[in-house]
């Protein structure tokens, strides 16, 4: 069997036109077809949360999709936030408050908490254990995540 | 690549959607919000040989008022749109406060209300809700359009009364009757894991007072959502005193569930939260219901 299907993706506002395979699944497709290793692959069975992206807008496991339905859509990856000299607001308070170690998990959380502090700019520290349930840190214990999202919120706040 | 090779297909109607179901028979698998499906593919526990996508069929994507004062969901709707819908709140407060139990919020952006019901997972909180609120499912084929309530369409470990060539298009729920309580309770290990025993309780009671119909209904104890029969029949007809709510928990325990034990918690322990979960969610569906007259 080879059916391939060739669709247009927005990614992080760059169209790209590629000929995909359906069983791609979507992070693949940003890490193998497009190059953008940001988003990175852990358990690759929706447990971990390390792949997430925003589909237009919402955050979803990238390992849950096959790219071939992101057709017509508009993805956002990790990529799509800060660069090294210009960190966004959530990247400069996880590095702040150490809200990483090995870094492994980091792209995910920031995906699910650009969309979460948006709808919730001033969460209590119950709403951001639930916002970042999906996701999984084997290294800070959590404690200095939930530093850094407050940090975040209250920074935006701010300016 | 991690999933086996398929055939694609996304049509963007029911009606096409049904035929390719039809043409492809066992072969074809419809895939929703894929939170399930997935992970099954990815671990190639599942091949399915044909794909059927329903992301672009826009008709499934709704949720809509009842003639009958219940909510009719359309079976694509996101669980993360039911989640904030204020509808549900309002007319299926049991689904509501279900939702956010449901994976994570990313599974859920993604994961459907009728997905998750059409897989039948045992430890799946929607089946045993729509079993709890007497929910009917439309089922449409190329053959045409049928109902099947919810008690008659889990049969089994992930098994539904689901034909080959039938889809899961809709599910309606009545609105909750009058001097009726709601409760729904689950204990899993870490918030949000698949619960190690949950359960979903609808009583109604009589003009005296006493229970006129006690539903109680379980998750993550059997194949499939379990109606605890003996317990209601303990209840029926009795004025709900925390006695016979005690005792009623207690018989669920014994008698109508039959867990099982896993990495996660022994048959037992099961068992033990079978009861307290019971009690608590009787107790709670009865006190909504007297304050709700």
């Amino acid at each position: 069997m080879n059916d391939r299907h060739t669709i247009t993706v927005t990614v992080n506002g760059t169209p790209y036109e590629r000929s995909v395979e359906p069983r791609l699944l979507l992070s693949d497709f940003l890490r193998e077809d497009l190059g953008l290793t940001g988003t990175h692959t852990g358990c690759e069975h929706g447990v971990c949360g390390a792949c997430t992206v925003l589909l237009d807008g919402v955050s979803v496991r990238s390992c849950l999709m096959f790219a071939v339905q992101a057709d017509g859509h508009e993805v956002n990856t990790v990529e799509s936030l800060g660069t090294p000299d210009n960190l966004h607001p959530i990247q400069e308070a996880f590095r702040d408050a150490h809200g990483l170690q090995c870094g492994y998990c980091t792209p995910g959380f920031l995906m699910t908490l650009v969309p979460f502090l948006a709808e919730n700019p001033d969460p209590s520290e119950a709403e951001i254990r639930e916002g970042i349930s999906g996701n999984l840190c084997r290294c800070t214990g959590y404690q200095h995540i939930v530093d850094a999202v407050k940090l975040a919120a209250e920074r935006t706040r701010g300016s | 690549m991690k999933p086996a090779p398929f055939e694609y297909y996304a049509p963007t109607t029911v009606d096409e959607a049904v035929r390719r179901l039809a043409e492809h028979g066992w072969s074809a698998k419809v895939l929703a919000g894929g939170q399930s499906l997935i992970p099954m593919m990815n671990f190639r526990l599942a091949q399915p040989g044909v794909m059927v996508d329903l992301n672009n069929v826009s008709e499934l994507f709704y949720i809509k008022p009842g003639t009958d004062g219940g909510v009719r969901i359309g079976a694509m709707t996101r669980q993360r749109t039911v989640e904030k819908d204020p509808l549900v709140a309002e007319r299926a407060p049991m689904v509501h406060a279900a939702m956010p139990k449901i994976a994570y919020p990313q599974i859920r952006n993604r994961g459907t209300f009728g997905g998750s019901i059409a897989h039948a997972d045992p430890s799946g909180e929607l089946p045993a809700v729509a079993v709890a609120l007497d929910g009917r499912f439309k089922l449409r084929s190329k053959r045409g359009e049928r109902w099947v309530g919810a008690g008659d369409f889990f049969l089994g470990l992930f098994t539904t009364a689901l034909d080959v060539d039938e889809l899961l298009v809709e599910v309606a729920l009545p609105p909750v009757p009058p001097r009726s309580g709601w409760s729904f309770m689950e204990v899993a290990r870490r918030h949000h894991d698949f619960a190690l025993v949950g359960v979903c309780a609808l009583v109604t009671l009589n003009s005296g007072g006493a229970c006129d119909r006690a539903k109680l209904v379980y998750f993550s104890v059997g194949e499939g959502p379990v109606v605890a029969h003996q317990a209601a029949g303990l209840l029926e007809g009795q004025a709900p005193t925390a006695e016979l709510i005690r005792a009623a928990a207690e018989t669920a325990s014994k008698d109508d569930v039959d867990p099982q034990s896993d990495i996660n918690a022994s048959a037992d322990y099961r068992r033990h939260l079978a009861r307290v979960l019971g009690e608590r969610a009787l107790t709670e569906a009865f006190g909504r219901a007297r304050g709700g007259e």
